[in-house]
């Protein structure tokens, strides 16, 4: 049964649930940290619709930075501005943004330790039609390998929203992952988010499974919780938006009460969120685990759909692997 | 900034030699690092930190200070040893260099050191940087002038013209880019390994105002900076024509001393070669 305190949409199983994209937040939650903060600054790729970034442009123009297609000066750029005291979010899709501009992260944000907050939009298959040279699958073990950097996978576009404008508060680098395709918005102004925490979504009086997930993925683990309850499976899902710093007394708790675990994520299955919760189990109390992702391949053309499906990353391959585990 | 008089030559002049002094003692203490470049940015690192930048070694967060921005972070030996001699630490800490525990890493820290600016080394990021600190300036209204000290091997990255075109767009006049043309890089003569001339006219096709100085000559040095802070619609590059290894005759020139330090026994004859000013006088002065 749902979490009463996580406050989610009364839609939240049904076939009109509002979608969109958890860019959308981006564009939504820049505009308001603006508002808050005149040392915002958004910086833009040449990509300013698909990023949403043209929403932070109308509002305010004269903080709004053109750099073109040149990535590696925008993450060098923003480093520059931080350090002269601006709060600047990057902007590209995750796959040039840190794919391509990884060495100037690193050097010039992360050991340099400014405030830049890096929005890498597009990431996971789910990108669709693009094919496999844009859609990143391969950026939050990039980003969470570097010392003193956050990051943030949100659930929705509500989700972002918030993320977007926590992140402007903090001091120090980080990272939110944002999707193209519109998802489910089953979190509401009333969810709880906090950069750190992780949030109960599911829980059941003696869940067998705890499955972990991350960003829109989160919605089809609670659908699979909805279905296996069904069945008589009980269930617990914790939504962890923040793969670092990981919420790990959220994550103990829950591995305590199960002693099984499932994570899923839109990336690969080496060195993502997955690995990131085994490596804190595996040190602290290790249980059974599959980490569900893309195993070791490029993603390709497609719909979101067909795309999540072939790379089991879907309801039913949820399913299958609390079945699996439970046998 | 006023016009040097031939007095204030005479004494920046001295003062390089003295710089030139603690690296090469800083790099035969620390047993690696890079000689050519940080001898031969010496004159200018002089000009900058004792005529031309406005700045406090005992407030070096203040606020109103110029910036200057070291884009090829491995010539550190220069901007630590400049940064001591004007006050910003101990100069005896020089000879701690790139040991464990040293504020002084092997290439530079920001937040590690007082007086750096950035962290760099990896190169092609500096400029960059600096146009984003210029931009941030320019939008708040703020006066300081901002320098990116680089390399010329360093023209090789495409990060570099992303920040030139960057800046020539923006029209960053608060912006100066000092070039060291010294024509070497560690795997030999920058037109052999990946020639990069016309330099010059690269950059004024990027909408920059370019000069071109002996970065060896103070005077000449510092009247182009003046020049480039008259300037008003675009950023202004100063391509400084050094002498890789400049104090040192028997090195100068040599790119295999780009990245290699001077041994006790070099490092000895370096040292005395420098305060006879390369034999003309016969007493080494101290």
């Amino acid at each position: 049964m749902f979490n009463e305190n996580a406050k989610l949409s009364e839609k939240v199983f049904a076939d009109n649930i509002p979608q969109a994209p958890t860019r959308d937040g981006f564009g939504k939650g820049s505009v308001e940290a603006g508002e808050a903060d005149a040392r915002v600054v958004v910086l833009c790729a040449d990509l300013k619709e698909s990023t949403r970034a043209e929403q932070f442009e109308k509002r305010f123009p004269e903080r709004f930075i053109e750099m073109g297609v040149a990535e590696q000066n925008m993450a060098t750029v923003a480093a520059g501005m931080a350090n002269a005291g601006k709060i600047p979010f990057i902007t590209s899709y995750a796959a040039f943004s840190p794919g391509r501009n990884y060495e100037q992260i690193r050097t010039t944000i992360a050991l340099n330790n400014v405030p830049v907050k890096i929005c890498g939009m597009h990431a996971g298959v789910s990108v669709g039609p693009d094919g496999a040279t844009h859609q990143m699958l391969e950026d939050i073990g990039m980003m969470r390998m570097l010392p003193g950097m956050t990051v943030i996978v949100p659930a929705d576009a509500e989700e972002a929203r918030k993320a977007v404008v926590a992140a402007a508060k903090t001091d120090g680098p980080l990272y939110i992952r944002f999707g193209r395709v519109a998802t489910p918005v089953f979190t509401t102004t009333e969810t709880p988010f906090e950069i750190g925490k992780a949030l109960t979504l599911w829980s059941s009086e003696s869940p067998k499974v705890a499955i972990l997930a991350t960003g829109s993925l989160s919605y089809t683990a609670l659908i699979s919780a909805k279905n296996l309850s069904e069945k008589g499976i009980e269930t617990t899902i914790l939504h962890v938006p923040t793969i670092k710093p990981l919420d790990t007394e959220a994550i103990l708790s829950v591995a305590k009460r199960t002693g099984r675990v499932i994570t899923i994520e839109e990336h690969q299955s080496a060195g993502g969120f997955g690995s990131a919760i085994a490596e804190f189990l595996a040190q602290n109390f290790p249980v059974q685990m599959r980490i569900l992702g893309v195993e070791d391949k490029f993603g390709q053309s497609g719909t979101p759909e067909e795309l999540l499906a072939h790379y089991g990353l879907d309801a039913k391959h949820i399913e299958e692997a609390v079945r699996k585990l439970l046998n | 900034m006023m016009a040097p008089t031939d007095a204030d030559i005479e004494k920046l002049e001295k003062q390089a030699e003295k710089i030139r002094e603690t690296i090469i003692s800083m790099l035969v203490a620390a047993g690696s690092g890079h000689t050519a470049g940080p001898l031969d940015m010496a004159d200018i690192f002089t000009a900058f930190y004792f005529h031309i930048l406005s700045h406090d070694p005992k407030r070096p967060d203040w606020p109103e200070r110029d910036r200057l921005i070291l884009s090829n972070g491995h010539i550190c030996p220069l901007l630590y040893a400049t940064l001591a001699h004007a006050g910003y630490f101990p100069v005896e800490e020089c000879l701690t260099l790139r040991k464990f525990g040293s504020r002084l890493q092997g290439h530079p820290e920001r937040l590690r050191l007082p007086g750096l600016e950035t962290t760099s080394g990896p190169l092609g990021s500096g400029l960059s940087q600096a146009a984003g600190i210029a931009y941030s300036y320019r939008m708040d209204g703020k006066k300081p002038h901002i320098y990116c000290a680089m390399s010329d091997g360093e023209q090789e990255e495409g990060n570099t013209w992303e920040a030139a075109m960057f800046a020539g767009k923006n029209k960053l006049h608060n912006l100066t880019a000092v070039m060291d043309r010294n024509n070497i890089q560690i795997d030999g003569m920058t037109e052999d390994v990946m020639p990069l001339e016309p330099l010059a006219d690269k950059y004024r096709a990027f909408n920059w105002h370019v000069l071109e100085v002996n970065g060896n000559d103070i005077r000449a040095f510092i009247a182009a900076v003046e020049e480039a802070k008259a300037i008003y619609e675009k950023p202004t590059l100063i391509i400084a024509h050094t002498i890789a290894g400049k104090g040192v005759p028997e090195i100068e020139s040599d790119y295999h001393w780009h990245g290699k330090p001077p041994t006790k026994e070099e490092g000895e004859r370096f040292l005395k070669t420098i305060r006879t000013m390369g034999g003309k006088i016969s007493h080494e002065y101290s």
